[in-house]
């Protein structure tokens, strides 16, 4: 078991440095990249803006009343927008982008597999790992930075609405608090390249999830829910790491 | 039969020596020689799971043998670098069992997509080849349809007009007549035909309808067992008698390719005496 | 092709909107947004004690955002601190007897400067300066008092109106006769 699941490891490991040589040869296929931004960003657009604005609400609303304990309701735009750059945003937009977009990557890849179409490609000298993979691969990573700026954009709105239109906070504490705490670099940034992160690693384990999937509807199946659990599993481990290296 | 198996034509365009293939511990192949001379239409014939696809993954490159030469215009595919293995299948056509469109793109764009992949041709003439093409194979109609909305022999057809759309040296069809109406399977028949009589595209076909290949076919090789156990025209190979040709031509369910898969002795497994030995087991 | 063209807008307005989103986060939520100016006018201020006053920290004027310190410094002759605040131009009309007052927002909350206008009929000009000023309450201080007194409700020492406020803020909690440490 043990030793099946370090083979597993070792070829997603391989399987990267293929994509990551098959980049500069996917730039031919400019256009296939623009398209795969379509599909795992604009079409995830939807769930990412429902989600934020929800996230929002409920911190603005839990928040309200843990900080009206201590009278410090004051800092509500403060925390809220911490706890969102930081760790909210990008960490739901990516397990929420592991289940949307990373499932149908895994999905379409594996049907393709199981057709052949990945076979034809290399039979008309397209490869496969330069059309199909890698296109993916950049796209994922491009989408998931802005999805959890979307999303934390939203948040802020949602939290604001809560906390300022509904629970009757001063408009202007609350944003005067949230500007002079949060720094552009140590916060919004670095949220940045924790989604910058998350978007690569569930860009990889989906693409490699499709690839070796057997060709059977059954081995599909297992593919998807592997690239879902895998990849909630990753990124709140890198989740971690990486809070631990940026902090 | 064994003088079948010697080389006779040096112009091949493909050459197989000492083919020996593994795959997933069963023996596929132990040491097939095969010629495919130019500009002609060679079908391999065989029982089902000797490996006829796996041959056509060799001669491609999709698969690598255990040893063995396969020499597909001079060059020897299974050493070469993954740049000359690209370069080679771009004059190689391949007709998948399935079709294999890719089902994102409408038909026209299926065919265009290894014109616009490796050439970078104006749109006029890349839509002149890709409808000539698609005139050829009767398609020409459905050039804007999805690959979802067309019938079997449909698809079939678009992945042919796809696999001759950069005029290939060579074509390979898996299963060309695999699932084929009566009516579809003689116009992909035709089409065979055709192409190779007014392109010279040499051809290799990978069937089981004996009926169809005889008509299409200038030359068979018949694989079982791991080796090529027959070699001759359609004519040649009906009137031959090895027990192989017999039994696959003739259509016979026992003979050297035994009905039974390679079991325990059946008296056994049910719990009998070994002695009792009911029919059907032989 | 029209086909084609509408998933390549639709990306073009996927991407831009991220990085609307971006630059909204970035500029308006962030420090950032304080770096912002339009025409202002510097006003001067001093405390004994300025406590975790900041750089860029806001003003305010009953709760509302009206400009950011400027700069602080150390008068080495009267040894307090000098601070600079510098007020958006369109609130001009700020008594010149108002005082201003260091708090905290809340017990989490960063500190700011605070202005609680007078009833001078005369405005503050540009450099004006604050006769007023209540310094930060620092934490220790207020518990020291607690200590001695036993009651933070009357101050031993004649609090001014900020104070009061400030003390309000700073322990809003109701008086625990066993305060730690």
């Amino acid at each position: 078991m043990i030793g099946d699941a370090l083979a597993q490891v070792g070829a997603c490991g391989l399987f990267l440095f293929q994509i990551l040589a098959a980049i500069p040869k996917s730039l031919r296929h400019f256009r296939e990249t623009i398209r795969q931004i379509w599909f795992v960003g604009a079409m995830s657009l939807v769930i990412i803006m429902t989600c934020g604005l929800f996230v929002g609400m409920v911190l603005g609303l839990q928040l309200y009343y843990v900080l009206s304990i201590f009278g410090g309701t004051a800092a509500l735009g403060t925390v809220v927008s911490l706890s969102l750059y930081r760790e909210l945003g990008p960490v739901m937009t990516a397990l929420l982008f592991a289940g949307r977009a990373g499932t149908s990557i895994t999905a379409e890849i594996g049907l393709m597999r199981a057709t052949d179409q990945l076979s034809a490609m290399e039979m008309m000298a397209v490869d496969p790992l330069a059309y199909v993979a890698a296109p993916r691969f950049l796209a994922c990573i491009v989408a998931m930075p802005l999805l959890a700026c979307v999303f934390n954009a939203l948040g802020i709105m949602g939290a604001h609405l809560v906390g300022v239109s509904w629970l009757g906070l001063d408009n202007g504490t609350f944003w005067s608090n949230m500007t002079s705490s949060v720094d552009v670099w140590k916060d919004v940034v670095n949220g940045v390249w924790k989604s910058v992160a998350f978007g690569a690693v569930i860009a990889l384990i989906a693409v490699f999830q499709g690839y070796t999937t057997p060709p059977t509807s059954e081995g599909v199946a297992y593919a998807t829910t592997r690239t879902v659990v895998f990849s909630s599993i990753v990124v709140l481990a890198l989740d971690f790491v990486m809070t631990a290296f940026l902090m | 039969m064994t003088d079948a198996r010697a080389p006779q034509n040096s112009d091949a365009l493909v050459q197989v020596r000492g083919l020996r293939t593994t795959l997933g511990g069963k023996r596929i192949f132990e040491g097939i020689d095969l010629d495919i001379p130019r500009g002609k239409v060679t079908a391999i014939m065989g029982p089902s799971g000797t490996g006829k696809t796996t041959l056509l993954r060799h001669i491609t490159g999709q698969l690598m043998p255990d040893a063995g030469e396969i020499r597909v215009d001079g060059q020897n595919v299974p050493a070469l670098r993954r740049n000359a293995l690209f370069d080679l299948r771009e004059k190689i056509g391949f007709l998948f069992q399935n079709s294999a469109l890719l089902t994102d793109f409408t038909v026209f764009e299926n065919v265009a997509f290894p014109l616009r992949k490796h050439l970078k041709l104006p749109e006029e003439l890349v839509r002149n080849i890709v409808l000539t093409k698609l005139q050829a194979v009767g398609l020409r109609g459905a050039a804007e349809l999805m690959p979802s909305e067309l019938s079997g022999g449909m698809a079939r057809r678009v992945a042919l007009a796809r696999a001759i759309i950069r005029d290939p040296m060579l074509i390979l069809y898996d299963e060309p007549f695999s699932g084929l109406d009566p009516i579809a399977l003689n116009q992909v028949l035709k089409l065979i035909r055709t192409l190779n009589q007014t392109l010279g595209i040499t051809s290799i076909l990978v069937a089981h309808e004996f009926a169809a290949v005889s008509r299409a076919a200038d030359l068979v090789y018949l694989i079982a067992a791991g080796k090529v156990v027959a070699r001759g025209t359609p004519e040649e190979l009906t009137h031959d008698d090895s027990p192989w040709t017999k039994q696959f031509f003739g259509g016979e369910a026992d003979g050297p390719v035994p009905f039974q898969y390679p079991a325990r002795d059946y008296a056994a497994d049910l719990g009998f005496p070994a002695t009792a030995r009911p029919a059907g087991a032989a | 092709m029209t086909q084609r063209r509408s998933y390549q807008i639709g990306t073009g307005f996927f991407i831009l909107l991220g990085f609307a989103a971006l630059a909204y986060l970035a500029t308006q939520t962030t420090s950032v947004a304080n770096f912002r100016q339009g025409d202002s006018y510097t006003l001067k201020a001093r405390f004994t004690n300025i406590g975790q006053l900041k750089l860029r920290a806001p003003v305010k004027l009953a709760g509302v955002r009206i400009g950011s310190v400027e700069s602080i410094e150390l008068d080495p002759t009267k040894l307090d601190a000098l601070i600079k605040l510098s007020v958006d131009k369109r609130y001009n009309d700020v008594p010149d007897d108002s005082a201003a007052a260091i708090f905290t927002s809340g017990l989490l909350g960063d500190q700011y400067v605070g202005v609680q206008p007078g009833g001078s009929p005369d405005m503050f000009k540009d450099g004006g300066e604050f006769v007023l000023t209540q310094s930060s309450m620092q934490l220790e201080d207020l518990i020291g008092k607690f200590l001695v007194n036993g009651s933070p409700q009357k101050p031993a020492d004649k609090a001014s109106a900020p104070d009061e406020a400030a003390a309000k803020v700073a322990a809003p909690t109701p008086p625990a006769p066993d305060i730690k440490h």
